[in-house]
């Protein structure tokens, strides 16, 4: 077994608004190791987004970490005072944005913020830092990197632009990448490059990758292990195969049933019902349970254990444990 | 072509361009450059291709909300020009993308949804323009009870639903939908995807409906076209299209476009576009495509491809494959 | 992260599972109408006057605006003076109650209230002309108020409407409007103004007496040139705030469900600018004010003896050494008035302004 790089113990992220607190994530926990490519997938509500900005601690003004613990080699991140979250970002943890338009300053050059970044977290200096600049947006695939450095960010395409994102996040080799959405206003060609840049660059660098997204094609390309989250908490964590072809909870199952996929082109897509969750009102049982078409009286009332399917496989969700009881009625020698 | 009775929109040669103030400089941005097509009643045309390919503009400018630059649209055998538009806007709607900009936040449900009922005075008093609100609302599934509230109470899907039912109110024949489920979220998508049909079904609507999701256009739509830089390249039954391209921008952007299904992709062979996409503000002449094609030739940098038949309506345009 | 083997399931669970299987259907039922409760209906308008109330500065300029405005509209019925009376006692002019201060009386009336009669006190004391300074405040503070809101009415009106036509027909027609707001912009108002108050007291002849005459030709002419220079503010307002709604997706969808453009802007436009109309008119109001009490104050205001809070400073400018308190009052009473309406406007603007909402 990997190392375990990061640990995330029971973490509750919320938000303070005018009406009320919003509970975004609600008991999350998982393991990264390292090297591995994660996939977090989940609808606008499920608090994929908050998730990766609770381990940068980049939350906004009003949100916060309840409880919980986040372990990044041992040791919680959550504890560090200001300084040490500042050396842990970029260093050992980076973070690229969905939207590359607004997340690079306008009013500066491509090499200002490229060497920005190498020196906040190295000593390199002079010619040493424009050489490794240089060296960053080559690893990422931008060609003519002398002339592209000197150049503002409206004058690249979105998709050079979400390359100099990785390249400023890659610049200090971090353990662990986080994209949040990063393909997800890009066009689909572009998406495609700038995914296979990822998985080359992951392969290169050899660090572990959390991609945030809610495009189930995007996961099924990108990732060995994925976790489905739905009203901030994991519905199911297993490895591509397993959540695909094998899955195990109600909100999985119905979103594969639901997008138009190349099996069930010509037949009626199968919608799951309701609307997305209200995160000021959280169902007592499990979140899901309002939108469930095999919802029963126990999910309204208890929020459903996480359960191991296989060695590949957790998933929470009561109906496993409704068909294992079915089972061990039909076969009671089989234990 | 299809069969000439059969069919309700005929755009011939479409032109919009755009002036571009560039310094000094008057440039003009061809958003669309010559696209033709029919749809046929009660069919659904995809119109795929990427951004700044020109399809939300074909989109508008069919339905005169730009004023085309050049070419004809021929709705039910007749032109579409100023003088006739009023009554062609009660035969062709539109239902728009973005759920939360197309709704005025300072309207209740009823008054969207009613609003083009009171344009086109298709009512004699006010309890009939409240029964057909009602009815239009129960159409697309939302609660009568809902429509005293005001738009941003609602959903993203439930607001897509009211866009929907102000589409339908003046019974139209044709609806353009441009992007209608992009900002939904993904269970949701398939609730209003299921809808289309239904509402397609009953009351033998024709759509165009332009997006970007592959995947979506290829489920709801009968044939599918593809733009590029304003170029209509290729056009053509639905699975076919997507399953044996001709076009090499096709072939391209089809491999693509991720697949839930990881042992497919895991078998699957991308094909990555090299070289620049053109500035759309100085398009060069012959195939736009030929910057990044790697079956360019000459002849390719000079003359512009037809869209040829390559047999069973499948069209394309190019002059290698 | 707790896990257990799905075999191992405890027979507690077997149990409650039991129940469940067959009270399933019911279920269903109850959880669509527990979730489908949508939250109370609020409009835009509802909203935002919540937020107002909970927002204190803004509360308290409403309470000190709504107790001025009381007081003006009381006051004179209660004060037995008026603002032009020369005080006199027992039917004779007081020439000792020139100057009182607040609370004093003159000895006449002393004399007066000794021989057991109730004589209103001075509360301002009074002026130099023997007039009763508090009912001068009073209907200076009116004249002032009445000023401001109809100045910036004018204003509202004109801005409005040359701004919406403006930002709504673009092109050609924005921009030579804009250019005609551009050079009204550069005109050195005071000059205007007084160029205008000279002319006009030379042309219009007012009959006396009349509400007109009273008001003065310099009135007439604040009010032209209000109606002349002022509005081009609130019309660039106005018509950014049109360039940005047009930008909204259901401005298109009007159009294409076949509305024409004046329903557009009946229906649509102006509705989503109400809320920078009354901040801007809230903001409007008390810059009117300003406006007409430095006009008063350097003379081209309202015509004696009708007050305005602007003359009253004025004329309390000669006696500032012996008689502070003079120009003390309406001093403070402009301040109150401008600052209460900036800080309900300011709060309007952070209730109402939809891009601070989320």
């Amino acid at each position: 077994m990997k190392e375990i790089l990061l640990r995330v113990d029971d973490l509750h992220t919320t938000f303070k608004t005018d009406k009320g607190e919003v509970q975004a994530v609600n008991g999350l926990s998982f393991d990264l190791h390292a090297g591995e490519i994660l996939g977090i997938v989940g609808e606008s509500g499920s608090g994929k987004s908050v998730t990766a900005y609770s381990i940068m601690q980049i939350l906004a003004d009003n949100g916060s970490v309840k409880s919980g613990k986040v372990l990044y080699k041992g040791q919680n991140i959550l504890e560090y005072s200001a300084d040490e979250m500042r050396k842990f970002r970029g260093k050992c943890c980076s973070i690229i944005f969905q939207d590359p338009m607004t997340s690079l300053n306008p009013v500066f050059t491509i090499g200002n913020q490229l060497k920005e970044a190498i020196k906040l977290h190295t000593d390199k200096k002079g010619k040493e830092l424009h050489a490794r600049a240089i060296e960053m947006l080559e690893l990422v695939g931008i060609n003519e990197p002398e002339r592209r450095l000197k150049q503002y960010p409206f004058e690249l395409s979105g998709g050079m632009r979400q390359r100099v994102m990785i390249a400023m996040a890659l610049a200090c080799e971090p353990d662990v990448l986080i994209a949040d959405e990063p393909t997800t206003a890009l066009d689909v060609t572009i998406q495609a490059q700038i995914l296979e840049e990822i998985q080359k660059l992951q392969k290169k660098m050899g660090m572990a990758v959390i991609l945030v997204t809610h495009d189930l094609g995007v996961i099924a390309n990108m990732c060995d292990d994925i976790i489905v989250m739905y009203g901030g908490k994991v519905c199911e964590r297993g490895t591509a195969d397993e959540i695909f072809y094998n899955s195990k909870h109600e909100y999985t199952k119905g979103l594969l049933k639901s997008i138009p996929n190349t099996t069930n082109m010509n037949q009626k897509l199968e919608p799951i019902a309701g609307t997305p969750i209200n995160l000021l009102n959280l169902p007592k049982g499990c979140s899901f349970c309002t939108r469930c078409k095999n919802a029963m009286k126990i999910c309204l009332t208890e929020p459903p254990e996480e359960l191991f399917i296989n060695d590949n496989h957790i998933a929470s969700c009561w109906m496993n444990v409704k068909e294992a009881l079915e089972e061990m009625s039909e076969n009671p020698e089989v234990q | 072509m299809s069969d000439n009775s059969n069919v309700i929109l005929e755009v011939q040669n479409l032109k919009k361009y755009f002036p571009v103030k560039s310094g000094f400089k008057k440039l003009t941005l061809k958003a669309v450059d010559g696209v033709s097509f029919t749809i046929n009643r009660g069919e659904t045309l995809g119109l795929v291709g990427e951004s700044g390919c020109g399809k939300t503009t074909v989109g508008r400018t069919l339905l005169q909300l730009y004023k085309p630059t050049d070419g004809k649209v021929i709705f039910e055998g007749q032109e579409v020009t100023d003088k006739n538009i009023n009554e062609m806007r009660k035969k062709m709607q539109m239902v728009f993308q973005d759920p939360y900009s197309s709704l005025n936040p300072r309207m209740t449900v009823e008054d969207i949804i009613g609003e083009p009922l009171d344009v086109h005075k298709l009512y004699s008093n006010r309890s009939e323009r409240r029964e057909k609100i009602l009815s239009l609302m129960e159409l697309v599934g939302l609660n009568a009870e809902h429509a005293t509230r005001y738009a941003h109470e609602f959903s993203g899907g439930q607001r897509q639903r009211i866009g929907i039912a102000r589409a339908l109110a003046v019974r139209p024949d044709f609806i353009v939908c441009d992007e209608p489920v992009s900002a939904l979220d993904v269970s949701i998508q398939a609730q209003i995807i299921n809808m289309f049909e239904e509402l397609q079904a009953k009351l033998g609507l024709s759509y165009l409906f332009i997006a970007h999701d592959l995947l979506v256009v290829q489920h709801i739509s009968k044939r599918i076209a593809v733009m590029y830089l304003g170029k209509l390249v290729e056009i053509g039954d639905a699975d076919e299209v997507c399953n044996s391209p001709i076009h090499p921008y096709s072939i391209s952007l089809l491999s693509a476009v991720p697949i839930p299904d990881p042992k497919l992709e895991r078998s699957r062979q991308r094909i990555v576009l090299e070289g620049d996409v053109p500035s759309p503000l100085a398009m060069p002449e012959g195939c736009p495509f030929r910057t990044r094609c790697k079956y360019a030739t000459e002849k390719c940098d000079k003359e512009m491809p037809p869209l040829t038949d390559r047999g069973n309506g499948h069209f394309a345009a190019c002059h290698n494959k | 992260m707790t896990t257990f083997d799905v075999n191992k399931t405890p027979k507690k669970y077997a149990l409650s599972l039991q129940m469940d299987l067959s009270k399933f259907e019911k279920a269903t039922d109850e959880e669509k109408k527990q979730q489908d409760v949508m939250s109370e209906s609020t409009t835009f308008f509802k909203d935002g006057m919540r937020k107002l109330f909970k927002n204190p500065l803004a509360v308290a300029s409403i309470i000190v605006l709504a107790f001025i405005i009381a007081t003006i509209v009381v006051a004179p019925h209660i004060v037995p003076y008026s603002y032009e009376e020369i005080l006199s006692v027992e039917g004779k002019r007081d020439k000792g109650a020139k100057n009182l201060r607040p609370f004093e009386y003159s000895k006449a009336e002393q004399a007066y209230i000794e021989k057991g009669n109730f004589r209103f006190p001075h509360i301002f004391g009074t002026d130099e002309q023997c007039r009763d300074y508090f009912i001068r405040v009073i209907y200076g503070t009116r004249v002032s108020l009445v000023v401001g809101f109809f100045a910036s009415l004018i204003v509202l009106l004109i801005g409005i409407i040359y701004g919406s036509i403006s930002g709504y027909a673009g092109g050609k027609v924005d921009l030579i409007m804009m250019r005609i707001v551009d050079i009204i912009y550069s005109l050195p108002d005071m000059l205007v103004i007084i160029l205008l108050s000279v002319v006009l007291s030379n042309v219009l002849q007012f009959k006396p007496d009349s509400f007109l005459a009273g008001m003065g030709s310099n009135m007439i002419s604040l009010f032209i040139v209000f109606g002349l220079l002022y509005w081009v503010g609130m019309a660039r307002l106005i018509r950014a705030q049109i360039l940005s709604i047009k930008e909204n997706e259901y401005i298109l969808a009007a159009r294409s469900i076949g509305a024409k453009p004046g329903h557009i802007i009946r229906k649509h436009i102006i509705p989503n600018c109400l809320s920078v109309i009354i901040i801007s008119t809230a903001l409007q109001i008390p810059s009117a004010i300003f406006t007409e009490s430095y006009l008063s104050f350097v003379g081209l205001g309202v015509q004696a003896p009708m007050p305005s809070l602007g003359s009253l400073a004025n004329s309390a400018r000669g006696g500032l050494q012996s008689y502070p308190y003079k120009l003390v009052f309406p001093a403070l009473m402009i301040c109150l008035i401008v600052l209460s309406l900036n800080l309900l406007g300011d709060g309007l603007r952070d209730a109402f302004d939809p891009k601070l909402n989320k």
